[in-house]
């Protein structure tokens, strides 16, 4: 930890200037910077906090799309009434996202720029060693512990696991993301590592997160997000799924389907491998079982996340037989 | 000093006061107003704020410490190195021997053996002041190779513990002869005790004299350890602890770093406040260590075991030694005409690991009570039954009755309560939907560790009632259940008496471990009470001016706070009348529980030192708690993910001094237990020795969620062998067998047999082979 200034922003307008300043970081809910600074990862020069910028909270849902303010808390997503009517794979992955605490006092924006929980990534002091916070510094955790770590969309500079829940229902159903100047998908919004392990979301200095948007489908509407890992609850995900089905009129074959993986991959993962095998197939669950399998196409593991492999596979599945059920 | 005036919580009920009553925790209230004040929340003028720097490597040596920036940083008072703290005096151990050869002991290190240790402490004005000068303070190693893992238990110094030998008959030629077989590889893992309120201390030097505000399991102990570090008479420390935000285990000694906050306050001249952060908690001082264990069991067709041969090995650091006694009840659990159990320990590069609750007997019943089940399995047999075929009616080591066993009452109610007639013996029989069903039952023991301890009553002039003791309440209610003693005893309401605990300048007690601590503090408060009572009944009797006098009664006795004739006829007097009339201020009775004669020496060793503990095979008897859990649990045969979903204990505590503290401790027990079952490891990173989820996140405590509802069933009875009062112990029973409970219960669920904890679904998950959690 070491000196910062604090600003106060009070419009979007005053952020994006302030965010412009070399060393700024944004203060939203806190609930991952102050972390970070803890750990001495985080070190800002200035810390602007945006959380009383007014009107960034909104959320605001009709059938076409859900627009959801940077500032609007976790657990109002969460508890959403349209929301979780219109986009329950959405609702669904916020409340098994975190701690009550911490849904209270998150926001969507910050959600979307949390950082990896890679032990080595978190520990400066012992690990000097991480490509993702000093490019070329080489990366600790492979040849460590690597239980955590992902098997997806994974490169020789890092193997981090993207931790979060929401954006993985996000990337299921096309949201965008609202940066002002740009609007990105939040797909391409996140970066797998490459050769540039540092760099995890397409933002620029000065760029702030305003909103995201969700547009509405009938796969969003009967969607689900199934997050697996040992302890019931406040606990990253050891694999996630989200998944929206549309079916035909005959109510077994399907018309649309969207699946994303959370826990697996080094960024919010679409896995339209799964998605393509089962478009205009009638359900069953020995088709289901062996498309979701799809999913691990190009998956490298580095021993201790083998089961990994595995693993998300039959998280797909079970959520879609659990949507196939609930026809 | 803390006192607990028990008139905001009692309850008028006369049976709930009583000693068996179930009176709620008296210091409840002031915890949950947020009155109540720990330790390190004492506020002291001048206060400096010390912070650890730590080694970053496992073995080797610290070269040279750059110092000179974070001595430049704002608010920096001293950066204090190997070089520049002052040395101290090595104390002596749990037993009071010193510790040859060091003359000296330096608490930061200069050679490291462990990653985490401590080799540079900042103090400042400010706590974020000194927590920003650490990070500048940089090190330099000369690293060596360090072994970090325990593995097979093969590699490295291994040393092995003779004392912990226990052989009867010939279990080699027996196993050899057996017709049935079994033989497994049992693993737990290294668990930190995660107590909520983190380790730290506030010293302060006053001349020769030392106060210490810290969380303590032991005021007396420590107070000693301070006294030889420094040189200074035990007499010139002070303790304070007047509550503790758990301990289980780690708060019982003073460490490195109470040694380097009590040696900065001396070098500064200022009181100085250290507290480990939440990461150090998990690295400064160790958990309940590693350990392995073979059993290899041998039995006849009709289950009834030949012989057992069970081989332990744990971790201990390279310096120091703690032996988490794998076979502390392989050798008691059942009936076998041939024993053999031996114990090794191999020195890692890890911190001195420590007793965490039930030490030894928890990873001891994961070993021999997943055996069993293991043979029953084997043999066809229901895991009940085969526990009731090989029941032991005496102690097979001691070759001594038992105190009292209430072991079989508690496999009948237990199983009668869980509906185990229900169970269908095969595994993977039971489902439902995607969820595989699975019961299991484990039993665990916990020996009756006593002591002597001592306690002051006074008898105030206003009627009202004084209790004091050194010893300590960590949340299992010694102020509650010392109230109910000294009411009980003295025949006044309990709202009458205020508890007094966690000050060393009060009558001494001994450790708060080993469940020792219900047993003998109720003792001597019985006692000194009971001295008390027969000072105020023969002033009564014997001062010419009161209405006692001319009654040639040879006795008489207080009931709600009145004195009279034991038969309620008769004149009666207030005992705040009765002293008034006297002219008395107080009456006081220090009690103690020590046979007549004791040395004055023999008295401090028995307060300050484990040395003069009573085995628990003395006598006749072979004392011991006793306990069976039933558990349900349900696992998805997709993800391998378990969760409990249903417990139901029946436990022996022996009397219950009062049940609803009794309750909450073996609840509280049986958590932790699915904890260490099916969550909890210290992982460590093989290269660099660190554990890398030293944190609340990342080491997987159970939640909330996890846990399912737990019902508990005493079925113990007064053991006049094991106290004075009757009681066995409470607090660490309930956690040993619940996670062979749990592990039986998966494979009854499963099919598959996971002997190594804790139960992480990579284990679990069918088809793919279970890959070593940790490196690759
Ligand atoms: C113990 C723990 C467990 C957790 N478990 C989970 C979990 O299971 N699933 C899950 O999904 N998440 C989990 N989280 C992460 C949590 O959801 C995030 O910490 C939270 O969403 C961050 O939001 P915030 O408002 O507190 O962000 P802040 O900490 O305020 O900000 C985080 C980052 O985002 C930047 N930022 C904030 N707002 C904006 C904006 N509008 N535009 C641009 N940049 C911005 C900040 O500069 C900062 O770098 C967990 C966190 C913790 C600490
Ligand atoms: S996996 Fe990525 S975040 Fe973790 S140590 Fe390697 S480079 Fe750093």
């Amino acid at each position: 930890m070491r000196d910062f200034s604090y600003l106060r922003a009070d419009s979007v307008e005053a952020a994006r200037n302030a965010a412009a300043l070399p060393g700024a970081m944004l203060l939203a809910g806190g609930t991952t910077l102050i972390d970070l600074a803890k750990c001495g990862v985080a070190e800002p020069a200035t810390v602007i906090d945006i959380s009383h910028i007014e009107g960034l909270n909104a959320i605001d849902v009709t059938a076409d799309r859900a627009l959801i303010g940077a500032l609007a808390k976790m657990s109002h997503v969460a508890d959403h009434a349209e929301v979780k009517s219109l986009f329950p794979a959405v609702s669904e992955a916020l409340w098994q996202a975190a701690s009550a605490q911490l849904r209270n006092m998150a926001t969507i924006g910050g959600n979307l720029m949390q950082r990896t929980r890679c032990p080595y990534f978190r520990d400066p002091a012992n690990f000097p060693a991480c490509n993702k916070r000093e490019l070329g510094s080489g990366c600790s955790a492979i040849g460590g512990v690597t239980r955590g770590h992902a098997v997806l969309g994974v490169s020789e500079a890092c193997i981090a696991t993207y931790p979060g829940d929401l954006a993985v229902a996000l990337v299921a159903f096309d949201a965008e993301v609202d940066l002002g100047e740009r609007r990105l998908k939040v797909e391409d919004f996140f970066l797998a590592p490459g050769a540039t392990a540092e760099q995890e979301h397409d933002i620029r200095p000065g760029e702030v997160i305003t909103a995201i948007e969700i547009p509405g489908s009938a796969a969003a509407r009967r969607s689900t997000y199934i997050k697996v890992r040992d302890r019931q609850s406040y606990e990253f995900a050891a694999a996630s799924a989200a998944v929206g089905l549309e079916l035909e009129g005959d109510g077994r074959t399907v018309r649309d389907i969207r699946v994303a993986l959370g826990g697996v991959a080094t960024k919010p993962w679409r896995a339209r491998a799964v998605e393509d095998a089962l478009k205009g197939k009638a359900l069953d669950e020995a088709t289901i079982r062996e498309a979701s399998e799809l999913a691990m196409q190009g998956a490298v593991d580095h021993g201790a996340n083998h089961y990994k492999i595995a693993l998300a596979p039959r998280v797909i599945a079970r959520a879609i037989l659990k949507l196939g059920e609930t026809a | 000093m803390t006192v607990h005036d028990v008139k905001h919580a009692a309850s008028d009920s006369a049976r709930l006061e009583a000693v068996g009553g179930r009176l709620s925790r008296v210091d409840g209230p002031a915890k949950i107003t947020g009155a109540a004040r720990y330790a390190v929340e004492q506020q002291l003028e001048g206060l400096a704020h010390a912070v650890l720097v730590d080694s970053t490597i496992a073995a080797g040596k610290v070269v040279s410490i750059e110092t000179q920036a974070a001595k430049a940083a704002r608010g920096v008072i001293a950066v204090l190195t190997p070089d520049t703290i002052m040395k101290l005096s090595v104390a002596s151990d749990w037993f009071g021997n010193p510790l040859a050869p060091q003359r000296t002991f330096c608490p930061l290190a200069r050679d490291v053996t462990y990653c985490g240790q401590h080799i540079a402490v900042v103090i400042a004005e400010t706590f974020e002041q000194a927590v920003s000068a650490a990070a500048l303070v940089m090190a330099d190693y000369d690293q060596a190779p360090a072994l970090v893992e325990l593995g097979d238990g093969t590699a490295g110094e291994i040393i092995s513990i003779e004392g912990m030998t226990k052989e009867w008959g010939n279990a080699q030629a027996a196993l050899a002869e057996a017709p049935v077989h079994l033989s497994a590889v049992y693993n737990t893992q290294r668990s930190a005790h995660a107590a909520i309120e983190p380790h730290g201390l506030i010293a302060r030097w006053e001349g020769d004299r030392l106060t210490i505000w810290e969380p303590s399991q032991w005021l007396d102990g420590m107070a000693r350890t301070y006294a030889e570090w420094f040189g200074i008479p035990f007499e010139n420390v002070r303790l304070v602890s007047p509550y503790i935000g758990g301990g289980f285990g780690s708060k019982a000694l003073a460490l490195a770093h109470s040694a380097v906050a009590a040696a900065a306050a001396k070098m500064l001249g200022r009181p100085v406040k250290l507290m480990l952060t939440r990461s150090q908690n998990f690295t400064s001082y160790g958990g309940r260590a590693t350990t392995r264990q073979t059993i290899d069991l041998g039995a006849d067709k009709a289950g009834r075991i030949q012989s057992i041969i069970h081989r332990g090995v744990s971790e201990v650091s390279l310096e120091g030694m703690w032996v988490e006694a794998v076979g502390s009840i392989t050798s008691i659990m059942y009936d076998t005409p041939n024993f053999s159990s031996r114990q090794d320990v191999v020195r890692l590069n890890t911190v001195l690991p420590n007793p965490k609750r039930a030490p030894g007997e928890n990873p001891s019943a994961f070993g021999i009570e997943c055996a069993i089940d293991e043979l029953a399995h084997e043999l066809g047999l229901d895991p009940l039954e085969i526990r009731l075929i090989n029941y032991a009616e005496q102690d097979p080591h001691a070759k001594k009755a038992w105190s009292t066993r209430q072991l079989r009452e508690a496999f009948a109610v237990g199983a009668e309560a869980f509906g185990w007639a229900k169970r269908s013996p095969a595994p993977r029989s039971m489902r439902a939907g995607h969820q595989l069903i699975g019961w299991g039952v484990a039993a665990g023991a916990y020996p009756v560790q006593r002591a002597h301890g001592e306690a002051v009553v006074k008898i105030m002039f206003d009627g009202s009632v004084e209790v004091e003791s050194s010893s300590i309440d960590m949340g299992q209610g010694t102020y509650t259940i010392l109230a109910q003693t000294a009411a009980e005893t003295l025949g006044v309401p309990v709202s009458q008496v205020s508890v007094k605990l966690g000050d060393s300048h009060f009558a001494r007690a001994g450790v708060t471990g080993g469940s020792r601590l219900a047993g003998i503090m109720t003792g001597a408060v019985h006692k000194a009470a009971s001295q008390a009572l027969d000072e105020l009944i023969g002033l009564a009797l014997s001062d010419p001016r009161l209405p006692f006098h001319g009654l040639q009664a040879n006795t008489l006795a207080v009931k709600d706070g009145r004195i009279g004739s034991p038969r309620g006829d008769g004149p009666e007097l207030s005992i705040a009348e009765l002293m008034a009339a006297v002219g008395r201020d107080r009456i006081e009775a220090k009690g103690d529980t020590l046979p007549a004669g004791t040395t004055a020496e023999e008295r401090y060793k028995n307060y300050t030192t484990i040395a003069m503990s009573i085995p628990h095979t003395e006598g006749d008897y072979s004392r011991h708690s006793w306990c069976a859990h039933f558990v349900e649990v349900k696992v998805d045969e997709d993800f391998g993910t378990v969760r409990v979903s249903r417990v139901v204990s029946a436990l022996d505590s022996g009397r219950l001094y009062n049940p609803k503290l009794a309750e909450s401790q073996w609840k509280g027990g049986i958590i932790m237990g699915i904890g260490e079952a099916l969550l909890e490891e210290g992982i460590v990173d093989r290269r660099h020795g660190r554990i890398v989820n030293s944190n609340f996140a990342d080491y997987m405590l159970p939640t909330n969620a996890d846990i399912p509802d737990i019902q508990t069933i005493s079925v113990g009875i007064p053991d006049p062998h094991s106290s004075a009062l009757g009681g066995k112990g409470v607090g660490e029973l309930g956690i040993v067998g619940v996670a062979p409970a749990i592990a039986n219960a998966v494979f009854h669920a499963t099919g598959k047999r996971v002997r190594d904890l804790p139960i992480t679904l990579e284990k679990l998950r069918d088809g793919a082979e279970a890959r070593e959690r940790g490196c690759e």
